[in-house]
């Protein structure tokens, strides 16, 4: 397979691998970096859209933000899923429908937590009817502030998604 | 005030025999008693001085001070001659209201929801059970005397591996900072006011 050298600018990293790869044929890595690439790559998404957030979390699906550039696309089942949005309001009649959604999403998988209702409640902390932050549910991992946060806010959160991934570095979870 | 809504509270008036009716910002508003419901409904929506064919809503308040605490108000729209109607029911708590599923089958939501906020009953109602609240939901939700946060929350067990109800145990009381509504105003403002009057 020819490399295409008309690229002139490139990392050093990538100038290494370049030459590696047409040295050898191959490229060693270590399994650990090899899998976290891959998990940070495809966050493929869960819609979970309960309130107004929801409409945020489409704009970061849409091409002015265009979060399939990370590798993420949205998935309408949660079996298919990676990452779970709580974006909205949770009330006490959603939560079982939550936690079974996230029930039924493979290993490894992540939740972020979108907007205050998501996070703590928020305004409507003191409700009858709604759960004083997803993460009375379900085990949250990334929480996102803001009431609704912004595309770029959420799109921010994704991003520090990846960089907890990479980080905890093991493949256990 | 236009023709339509004179010749319908004329209607009304002759044939309903309401307890009170007015026309204030040209729409239409009577009381009527609990056993006057369901006649009163089949004429408004039949009679050609009204055909008020759609119902928009029904709503509840409650006077926890009154003896008798409830009252309901249906909202009616007439297309044919654009306006809108009030029927105001006082109840109590023990008592109930004829449905009137039976002459708008769109009433039926309406009513469930009512019952479930205020725990009105109505009589012959084809399926009266809650319909926004969770399963299982103890008490009526918009009654004054249901407190603000409820009786029970959720969170899910790790152990029993289930959602669980406990009783609620606010991490911090509720705090009113609605010092500048503009229904209620501050009272030094208040004071100012009773001054100047």
């Amino acid at each position: 397979m020819a490399i295409n050298t008309d690229i002139q600018e490139t990392s050093p990293e990538l100038e290494r691998l370049k030459e590696l790869y047409a040295d050898k044929g191959f490229v060693v890595t270590s399994i650990n970096n090899l899998i976290n690439w891959a998990r940070t790559g495809s966050l493929h998404w869960m819609t979970f859209g309960l309130a107004c957030c929801a409409v945020e979390m489409m704009h970061v699906g849409t091409p002015r933000y265009d979060v399939e550039r990370f590798g993420a696309a949205p998935r309408a089942s949660p079996r298919h899923a990676d990452v779970l949005i709580v974006a909205g309001t949770l009330t006490n009649k959603m939560a079982s429908a939550l936690r079974k959604a996230y029930d039924q999403m493979p290993e490894p998988r992540y939740v972020i937590s979108m907007g205050s209702c998501a996070n703590g409640g928020g305004y409507y902390h003191y409700s009858y009817s709604v759960v004083r932050g997803c993460d009375r549910i379900i085990p949250v991992d990334v929480y996102v502030p803001g009431c609704p946060p912004t595309a770029e806010g959420l799109l921010y959160g994704l991003l520090q998604l990846q960089k907890k991934i990479r980080r905890e570095g093991n493949i256990k979870r | 005030m236009s023709k339509s809504i004179e010749v319908a509270k004329e209607a009304i008036k002759k044939n309903c025999n309401p307890i009170e009716i007015s026309d204030d910002f040209n729409q239409l508003q009577i009381s009527i008693s609990t056993n006057q419901i369901l006649d009163v409904v089949d004429f408004i929506k039949n009679d050609e001085a009204c055909e008020f064919r759609q119902i928009t809503d029904i709503a509840g308040v409650d006077f926890p001070d009154r003896q008798k605490r409830f009252e309901v108000i249906y909202h009616f729209l007439s297309f044919k001659h654009n306006s809108r109607l009030r029927i105001k029911i006082i109840i109590g708590e023990d008592e109930s209201i004829p449905s009137i599923t039976s002459i708008f089958p769109a009433a039926n939501w309406f009513e469930r929801e009512a019952f479930d906020m205020y725990g009105i009953q109505f009589k012959d109602h084809p399926d009266l059970r809650r319909i926004l609240t969770d399963y299982g939901f103890e008490g009526y939700p918009l009654r004054k005397d249901f407190p603000l946060s409820g009786n029970v929350e959720i969170r899910y067990d790790e152990i029993d591996k289930k959602i669980i109800h406990e009783p609620v145990n606010l991490q911090q009381d509720f705090r009113s900072f609605d010092i500048q509504s503009p229904w209620e105003r501050t009272n030094y403002l208040k004071e100012e006011k009773k001054n100047n009057e």
